[in-house]
């Protein structure tokens, strides 16, 4: 059975829930980083579902520009936590007190 | 040329095309110019003259350009005179800070240009795809210059802080943007607030809605979204928290603008609603956390979040007068809020940071002009008649009432007077404490005239405010209008 448009939303919203989660239940940059990510895929996904059964290319056209900007991002991100680890020798967003949360 | 873009297209897109080209000349002369040489920022100035002065044949335009990808529309230009002054503003700021921080200024300065780009893209996009583009192009830039000191630890914790709940909040706008598209199967905002006609009620399109509102609740620091901005102001370099603070605000207002007001007209009961709770809880709590900081950068960090809630009553009026009075309040807010970072800024001193209460002690002797321009804009920020900020407040509460928020101008007016305390407290420091510690005040000519205008600026518009309504309100009434596509010219 193929599956059908309300599955795929069904998987990216529960991506993005587990995406959501991560970033406020784990306790390591790279990992907070790492589960932004699944939420750009989770969005990802929504619009290539919707593209498909709409029979349009836009959403894929724009599931090529998230992905583009995901990676610049990912490039800043990890050379700013690279930068604070020289700092601090910790990835625990915890141990950053020097300006209060 | 590939189907669908034509030369017109291009002419259209003109200032941003300038702007880029300035960007990538700065980054060439970085190279060619001595180590140290302050020419670089005069390049810059040029660029964003140039830009300037390639904004005039746009006066009167109202167009689509590339099919309904951008609209270039004077609510457009209106947002990108604002962030080209504030980045010139910026610019001439930061010369003598990253002397005394020891940064690099080509990247620095290029980057400033580059996030000048994404909000200027923000503001003209009518298609979700260059709102975002344009949105990341600002915020990476932004996410580098946060972290800009490298030494400084302050400042990188700043840029994480800034890169992770900007990349999240991201995340959750984009979610809502992909369900927008599913539901009406188009890309385009206008094309969408026709597809949306009718289907108010679907729960999934309420849930977009939700989300879109959580992720541009991020980016204009309103409550509860707010957590990132007083730890990003205070750690990030100051000329860069002073351009955060006026341009990328100004730019996501722009944006919010375009995706309610010409996206989703037909949700506006319930974007009205979210906006009016939003409103009220930002300026609250954005005004009561202020009252008890000593760091005035983290001071004027929590004093924007409560202006974000101020500005957000004109959202919640929506009526063209309500876009008036933000643009207006936004441009009012860019003079009074680069104006008081200046002064932050000629505080800092080799010896001193400068960025706490106890160091503006004294300053009316020890420079009587830095001091009378600091009330000034405290004053200005605080609403105090005949200063800018007092017109600007007037219009916004004016334009709540009319559209029959009254509660809501009642609630901007109490918080006002909240903020006065912590605006005047600064003011006793300045004119009543005995003198600061570390080495004398002093300004370098480009600071003055950032300061100087800031001043001019902020005096102007306080006394003369008519001149400025008139453009505002007929920049707020081309929002929404259709307009011609520039491909059938």
């Amino acid at each position: 059975m193929m599956p059908t448009l309300n599955d795929y939303l069904v998987l990216s919203a529960i991506l993005f829930a587990i995406g959501t989660a991560g970033v406020f239940v784990r306790r390591n940059l790279i990992t907070i980083l790492l589960s932004i990510e699944i939420m750009l895929n989770a969005v990802n996904l929504t619009f290539v579902a919707f593209g498909r059964a709409l029979g349009a290319v836009d959403g894929q056209i724009l599931v090529f520009f998230v992905m583009t900007v995901a990676a610049a991002e990912a490039a800043v991100g990890l050379a700013i936590v690279i930068d604070l680890f020289r700092h601090r020798e910790s990835l625990n967003p915890d141990s950053f007190a020097s300006l209060k949360w | 040329m590939p189907p669908g873009i034509s030369t017109s297209d291009f002419y259209y897109i003109l200032p941003e095309l300038v702007l880029t080209g300035g960007a990538l000349l700065v980054l060439i002369a970085d190279v060619l110019l001595p180590r140290g040489s302050k020419a670089l920022a005069w390049v810059t100035l040029l660029a964003i003259g140039a830009t300037i002065a390639s904004l005039v044949p746009f006066g009167s335009t109202h167009v689509e350009v590339a099919h309904g990808l951008l609209a270039v529309d004077q609510f457009a230009l209106f947002f990108k005179i604002v962030f080209l002054g504030a980045a010139a503003l910026t610019v001439l700021m930061s010369v003598r800070y990253l002397e005394i921080e020891g940064a690099s200024p080509g990247e620095y300065y290029f980057l400033i240009l580059c996030a000048t780009l994404g909000m200027m893209i923000m503001a003209g996009g009518i298609d979700l795809l260059t709102i975002f583009i344009g949105l990341e192009t600002m915020a990476v830039s932004f996410y580098i210059l946060a972290g800009f000191i490298k030494p400084n630890q302050r400042s990188n914790e700043a840029a994480v802080k800034y890169f992770l709940l900007g990349a999240f909040s991201l995340g959750i706008l984009l979610y809502g943007m992909s369900i927008m598209y599913g539901l009406s199967g188009t890309t385009n905002l206008r094309t969408m607030a026709t597809a949306f006609v009718g289907q108010e009620r679907d729960p999934r399109l309420v849930l977009a809605v939700i989300l879109v509102v959580a992720g541009l609740g991020f980016k204009i620091a309103a409550v509860p979204f707010h957590m990132w901005a007083p730890d990003v102001y205070e750690g990030a370099p100051t000329p860069v928290t002073a351009f955060l603070s006026v341009g990328s605000k100004a730019a996501s207002f722009a944006m919010l603008l375009r995706i309610f007001l010409e996206g989703l007209p037909s949700m506006s009961a319930d974007w009205r609603l979210m906006f009016e709770v939003l409103a009220i809880v930002t300026m609250t709590i954005g005004n009561l956390a202020a009252l008890t900081q000593t760091n005035i950068k983290r001071m004027l960090a929590y004093s924007s979040i409560a202006h974000a809630g101020y500005i957000l009553i004109g959202v919640v009026a929506g009526t063209p007068r309500g876009v008036a009075a933000m643009l207006i309040y936004l441009l009012i807010y860019a003079f009074m809020q680069l104006g008081a970072f200046t002064i932050i800024i000629i505080m800092r001193r080799q010896d001193v940071v400068g960025d706490e209460l106890k160091d503006f002690s004294g300053l009316h002797i020890r420079h009587p002009f830095a001091a009378f321009a600091m009330l000034l804009f405290m004053l200005s920020l605080g609403g105090i008649p005949p200063t800018a900020g007092f017109m600007g407040k007037f219009w916004l509460f004016g334009a709540a009432i009319d559209a029959g928020y009254v509660r809501l101008a009642v609630i901007g007016v109490l918080n006002s007077a909240i903020s006065l305390y912590y605006y005047i407290r600064l003011v006793v420091f300045m004119y009543l404490k005995p003198q600061g510690a570390g080495s004398p005040v002093t300004t370098s000519p480009s600071l003055g005239i950032a300061l100087a205008v800031a001043v001019i600026g902020t005096i102007f518009l306080g006394v003369y405010p008519r001149l400025l309504f008139d453009l505002a309100e007929m920049s707020a009434r081309t929002l929404g209008v259709a307009a011609v596509t520039a491909a059938i010219r």
